[in-house]
């Protein structure tokens, strides 16, 4: 069996995805971070943005985090958000909108939010 | 009918409604203790991760913080005080509001200014009838609150220590809500939130048998605890929050409930003096009618 790692990526109110993974690439403060089994025991900082999830049928799961941390030990893989979301719960004309809005009204947190939703849309990365 | 009869059955009709209502209400609670304590259940990962994430730091690092040092003389302390919007839940906004107020004498004997922060209209009203300072107050979302909530209440109080106490600021931040045992007891508790101890923190991951690796920080630990602190405070405001919404409607649900039982213990006996009325007026007109009966019979045998 090819090494996995098992990943919990629970949000503030509620679990938003477990499972077995190969890779899970995340965007901490420092820059962007790819965590495969067996890397050393991490806790590092998110940045708003979107996280990859590789899992071990092959599928790729995108999601939007907004702020938290990741943690890595022992082949466990914890993504503590206090907002996530799966980038097919995303509603793509709302977070349009929503962009629209926050450029318009210069609201720069707002922006960011909207644009990290439609990246993971788009499946960045 | 006799006037008394009258009188009952008009009473068991009111009584009735109101039974209607309080049942309506007993049901309705009972279905949102389930959907509270959801949401306590699905609130726990994160709480457990961001617990053990706290450990992790405490252990692997001797970093000092704003939110975990122990002031040497603290003089002022804030007290976050969580109790409902609405009432009809028997004694539990009182209850939590005596914890308060014992926890306050506490700390004032102790010689700490104490700031009140409060959740709930019933708090707000608590204190506002007795013209007492009250820091800052939230209310409107304490049946279901969300995450959003917490970030809101969390926010201030924050700022509040991490301010220099001669500045306004406080040296400690006590927690005080009905935590949510089982259906039948909910407990009001005090808990101090911050300074939060951080070798009690690795103490306790140790107790569980669970051995924490070094961990690499990123960007740095400092960094790090100064991103999970304040997501810490938050989490544990928001637990409380979604306890004491639960310990609410579970308080609400069997207020109702004997409210329900008694109106039909009245409808019982107030059934009962309504039979004996109606007996009464029925035994007086029988004894009319033979009474005037025998009048009758007297008055024609005298005729004769």
């Amino acid at each position: 069996m090819a090494a996995e790692l098992h990943v919990e990526l629970v949000a503030a109110d509620r679990s938003v995805w477990s499972g077995a993974a190969t890779l899970v690439i995340a965007r901490t403060t420092s820059g962007d971070i790819g965590v495969m089994p067996g890397h050393q025991p991490l806790l590092g900082v998110l940045e708003s943005g979107p996280v990859t999830i590789r899992s071990v049928d092959g599928g790729t799961v995108v999601t939007a985090v907004h702020g938290g941390f990741i943690s890595f030990a022992d082949d466990k893989l914890s993504l503590l958000a206090e907002v996530a979301e799966l980038s097919d719960e995303i509603d793509v004309k709302r977070a349009e909108r929503a962009l629209e809005r926050a450029k318009s009204e210069a609201d720069a947190a707002a922006e960011r939010r909207a644009d990290v939703r439609l990246r993971a849309v788009a499946g960045a990365h | 009918m006799g006037a008394q009869a009258k009188v009952y059955k008009r009473r068991i009709k009111s009584v009735s409604a109101t039974k209607k209502i309080t049942k309506a209400m007993e049901m309705i609670a009972a279905s949102r203790v389930v959907k509270a304590q959801r949401r306590v259940a699905a609130s726990t990962p994160y709480a457990t991760e961001l617990t053990r994430a706290v450990g992790a730091v405490a252990k692997g690092s001797t970093t000092q913080h704003a939110l975990t040092t122990e002031s040497e003389n603290p003089t002022r302390a804030a007290v976050l005080l969580i109790t409902s919007d609405r009432g009809l839940a028997g004694g539990y906004s009182s209850n939590v509001i005596k914890a308060a107020e014992e926890l306050t004498e506490r700390l004032t004997r102790e010689g700490k200014e104490v700031d009140s922060y409060i959740v709930g209209r019933k708090g707000v009203a608590y204190y506002s009838f007795r013209e007492r300072k009250v820091t800052e107050s939230w209310g409107g979302f304490t049946d279901s609150p969300t995450y959003a909530d917490a970030k809101k209440i969390a926010g201030p109080l924050i700022e509040a220590v991490l301010k220099a106490t001669a500045e306004g600021g406080v040296d400690e931040l006590h927690i005080v809500f009905t935590e949510f045992v089982s259906m039948l007891t909910q407990t009001p508790v005090q808990d101090r939130l911050l300074p939060l101890s951080l070798a009690d923190k690795a103490e306790e991951q140790e107790k569980k048998g669970e051995i924490l690796p070094l961990y690499d920080f990123e960007p740095s630990s400092e960094d790090v605890l100064d991103a999970l602190l304040p997501r810490y405070v938050e989490a544990r405001i928001y637990n409380a929050l979604l306890q004491a919404a639960a310990s609410k409607h579970a308080a609400t649900r069997r207020a109702m409930k004997s409210a329900t039982d008694n109106a039909e213990e009245l409808i019982k006996s107030l059934t009962r003096l309504a039979n004996a009325a109606r007996q009464a007026d029925i035994t007086q007109e029988i004894s009319e009618i033979v009474g005037g009966a025998s009048a009758l019979a007297d008055a024609s045998a005298g005729s004769d």
